[in-house]
C-alpha cells in the first residue's frame, strides 16, 4: 500500500508543474505534422506510373504512418522522465521527498511506475496525433485509412507500451545523470543524431545488424512492429529485427539496468 | 501528538573524504524546551542535522529520536517535522501542491495542508507558484512543511535567516508555543543573538566538536563582568580571595567566569561598596565567540565583529 501512496505522490509531482503538458503539446504538433506529411507523400505515390520508384507494400502504409507516434514521438516521454528525475536534484526536492518517505528504493520504484503511467498517456496523445491527421490525409488522397484493420489496434496497444517503457528509461537516465543540462544533451544527441546514424550504418554488415537490433530505437520499433525507419531499411537491405516481445524486453532491461546503476551511484548517496 | 521524545546524538562522526565535518558529537535534546544548536558557518550543524534525519549516513555513531533512527520511524513526518534550507522547492509548483505531495507520500490527512498554511500565514498565497515567493515566505513554507504531520519533534535549520523583524518576532513566539506544548524543539543558528531570546538551552559546536552543552545562564558565567569600587584595591583583594580571575583596567576590574550577582555578594561580604557592576554588553556573544573561534578572544570593550552572514554551514 505504501507503494501506491508513493506512486500517487509522484503522479502529483508530475501534474503539478507545467512541463508535462508543454512537452505533450510539442509532441502532439510534431507527431501530427510528420504523420500528415508521410500520409500525403506515401499516399499519393503512384508506383505504377514510374517504374524506378521504390517498391512499397501499400497494404501496410497506414501502419507505418500511425507508428510515427512512437517512432518519432518516443523522445518526449524520455525527456519528461529524465527532466522530472533531475529536477529533484536541481531543486533539492530530494530532501523533502526522503523526509516524507525514507525508503529510497520505494521512492524510485514509485517514480518509475508513475512515469510509465504518464508515458502511456503520452502514447495515447501521440496516437491521436498520428492517426488523426494520418487517417484524414490518407482518405483525402484516396487511400484507405484502414481503421478497421486488426493490425492498427495491435499497433495502438504496442505504441502505448513502448511509450510507457521510454518514460521509465527517462527516469532511470535522470537518476544516472542527475545534471539536467547533461542529461538533456545526452538524450537529444543520442536519439536525434547518434542512434539514427548507428542504425543506418548497422545495416551494412550482417554482424553489425545483429548488434544494431539491440539499439533502443530499433528495439522500440520491433516492439511496435512497424516504423518508417525499418520499412525504409527493408527496401535497401535485409533487415534483422527482434520479435515484438523481445523488443519490449530490451527496453525494459535498459530501464532496469539504468535505474539500478542510478540507484547505486546517486540515489542512495548522502543528500547534502 | 503522543508522548514526548528526546533527540539522542551519540558519538556521531562524519568525514567527507579527508574533511572531518563532525567529530565524536554527543548531546541530548529534551522535550518541552527550545534548544539552540549553535556554531559558526561550517561548524558541522547542517551535517549533524542531516545525519539525524537519515539524509546523510554517519561515518560512525548514531543519532536517534528516543532510540529510533529516522529510517525506522513508523510515520516519519508525524514524529519529526523538519525545515532545512529555504530552497527545497520546485519553483514551478504552488505551495499547496508542494505540501499536498508530501502529505500524500507520508499518509497525512490532506486537511492538514490548509491548516498549516493558515498557521504560518501563507493561506492567501497558497496557490501561487513558489518561484515568486520572497525568502521570508519560503521560510514560512519550510515551516509549514515541518508542521505538516503535527510532529512531536521539530528540527529547524536556520529558520530565522531571511525573515523580516516582524517575522522574527513571530517565529520566536511560535517556537516558545511549540515547546510549551511539550514538543522537542531544536533550532540551529550561526548567530547566538538571533536565538538567545527564544532558546532555553544551547548546544554549541565548533569545527565539528562539541564546545558547550548547557543553559544560556551557564554560558554567561563564562562571560565577563565589569566591576569597580572607590576602593579598588580592597575590591581586587576580595575578588582574588574568592578565587576570581581578574583583569585590572583603567575603567575598572574585569572579572571572568563569575556571574554579576555573585560578584556583588562577594563585595558585600568584604564590605566594599561598589560604584559599578555590569555584565559586559556583548557577554553572551563574546563567550560564544570565544568558544567557537581559534582566534584570540576579542579584547574586553572592543566591539565584537558579528560573524559573516550568508552561506550556511
Amino acid at each position: 500500500m505504501n507503494l501506491v501512496r508513493a506512486t500517487r505522490a509522484e503522479l502529483d509531482k508530475i501534474f503539478s508543474t507545467r512541463l508535462w503538458w508543454i512537452l505533450a503539446l510539442v509532441m502532439f504538433v510534431y507527431v501530427g505534422s510528420v504523420a500528415g506529411i508521410l500520409a500525403g507523400v506515401f499516399g499519393s505515390l503512384d508506383t505504377s506510373a514510374d517504374p524506378t520508384a521504390p517498391v512499397l507494400d501499400m497494404s501496410e502504409i497506414h501502419l507505418i504512418i500511425y507508428s510515427s507516434a512512437s517512432a518519432i514521438g518516443y523522445v518526449f516521454p524520455v525527456l519528461l522522465g529524465a527532466l522530472s528525475a533531475t529536477s529533484e536534484f536541481r531543486h533539492q526536492t530530494l530532501t523533502p521527498t526522503f523526509l516524507a518517505n525514507p525508503r529510497r528504493g520505494q521512492v524510485l520504484g514509485a517514480k518509475l511506475i508513475a512515469m510509465a503511467l504518464v508515458g502511456a498517456l503520452y502514447g495515447v496523445i501521440a496516437l491521436i496525433s498520428s492517426i488523426g491527421p494520418g487517417a484524414l490525409i490518407l482518405s483525402l488522397v484516396g487511400q484507405d485509412a484502414r481503421l478497421d484493420d486488426g493490425n492498427t489496434w495491435i499497433l495502438v496497444v504496442r505504441v502505448i507500451l513502448a511509450m510507457a517503457l521510454w518514460a521509465a528509461i527517462g527516469v532511470a537516465l535522470g537518476t544516472l545523470v542527475p545534471n539536467q543540462v547533461a542529461v538533456l544533451v545526452i538524450v537529444l544527441a543520442f536519439t536525434q543524431f547518434l542512434e539514427p546514424i548507428l542504425r543506418s550504418v548497422s545495416f551494412i554488415w550482417e554482424w553489425t545488424a545483429q548488434v544494431g537490433q539491440f539499439l533502443p530505437g530499433s528495439a522500440s520499433d520491433a516492439l511496435v512492429g512497424w516504423s518508417v525507419f525499418t520499412s525504409l531499411g527493408m527496401m535497401t537491405s535485409e533487415t534483422v529485427a527482434l520479435e515484438w516481445w523481445q523488443g519490449g524486453l530490451v527496453l525494459a532491461a535498459i530501464a532496469a539496468v539504468a535505474a539500478i546503476l542510478g540507484y547505486v551511484t546517486t540515489w542512495r548517496k548522502d543528500v547534502t | 501528538m503522543a508522548a514526548a521524545t528526546t533527540i539522542d546524538v551519540s558519538q556521531l562522526s562524519k568525514a567527507f573524504g579527508p574533511v572531518q565535518a563532525v567529530s565524536d558529537l554527543t548531546f541530548t535534546v529534551e522535550p518541552g524546551q527550545v534548544t539552540g544548536f549553535l556554531g559558526p558557518n561550517g561548524a558541522g550543524k547542517t551535517t549533524t542535522l542531516r545525519m539525524l534525519l537519515g539524509l546523510v549516513r554517519p561515518s560512525s555513531g548514531s543519532a536517534t529520536f528516543g532510540g529510533v533512527g529516522y529510517h525506522d520511524l513508523e510515520q516519519p513526518l508525524a514524529m519529526v517535522g523538519t525545515a532545512l534550507e529555504a530552497s527545497s522547492f520546485h519553483p514551478g509548483r504552488t505551495a499547496r501542491a508542494h505540501l499536498r505531495i508530501y502529505a500524500t507520500a507520508a499518509a497525512i490527512d490532506a486537511g492538514r495542508v490548509d491548516r498549516v498554511l493558515t498557521q504560518v500565514g501563507l493561506a492567501e498565497h497558497a496557490d501561487r507558484r513558489v518561484g515568486g515567493y520572497s525568502l521570508g515566505m519560503r521560510q514560512r513554507l519550510g515551516l509549514a512543511f515541518a508542521l505538516l504531520g503535527d510532529p512531536r519533534v521539530l528540527v529547524l535549520d536556520e529558520p530565522i535567516n531571511g525573515l523580516d523583524p516582524e517575522g522574527i518576532r513571530w517565529i520566536r513566539g511560535f517556537l516558545r508555543e511549540l515547546a510549551a506544548e511539550g514538543r522537542t524543539v531544536l533550532v540551529s543558528s550561526h548567530l547566538l543573538s538571533e536565538v538567545q531570546q527564544s532558546v532555553d538551552r544551547a548546544v554549541i559546536i565548533s569545527r565539528g566538536r562539541l564546545v558547550y552543552d548547557g543553559t544560556l545562564a551557564g554560558l554567561e558565567m563564562s562571560a565577563k563582568v565589569a566591576v569597580d569600587a572607590p576602593d579598588r584595591a580592597a575590591l581586587l583583594s576580595a575578588l582574588l580571595a574568592a578565587g576570581a580571575r581578574v583583569d585590572p583596567t583603567d575603567a575598572g576590574l574585569i572579572v571572568k567566569d563569575i556571574p554579576a550577582a555573585e560578584i556583588g555578594a562577594i563585595a558585600q561580604r568584604a564590605g566594599v561598596p561598589l560604584s559599578l557592576l555590569a555584565a559586559q554588553q556583548a557577554g553572551l556573544e563574546a563567550a560564544f565567540l570565544e568558544l567557537t573561534s581559534d582566534e584570540p578572544p576579542p579584547r574586553v570593550g572592543a566591539h565584537a565583529a558579528p560573524p559573516v552572514e550568508g552561506a550556511q554551514s
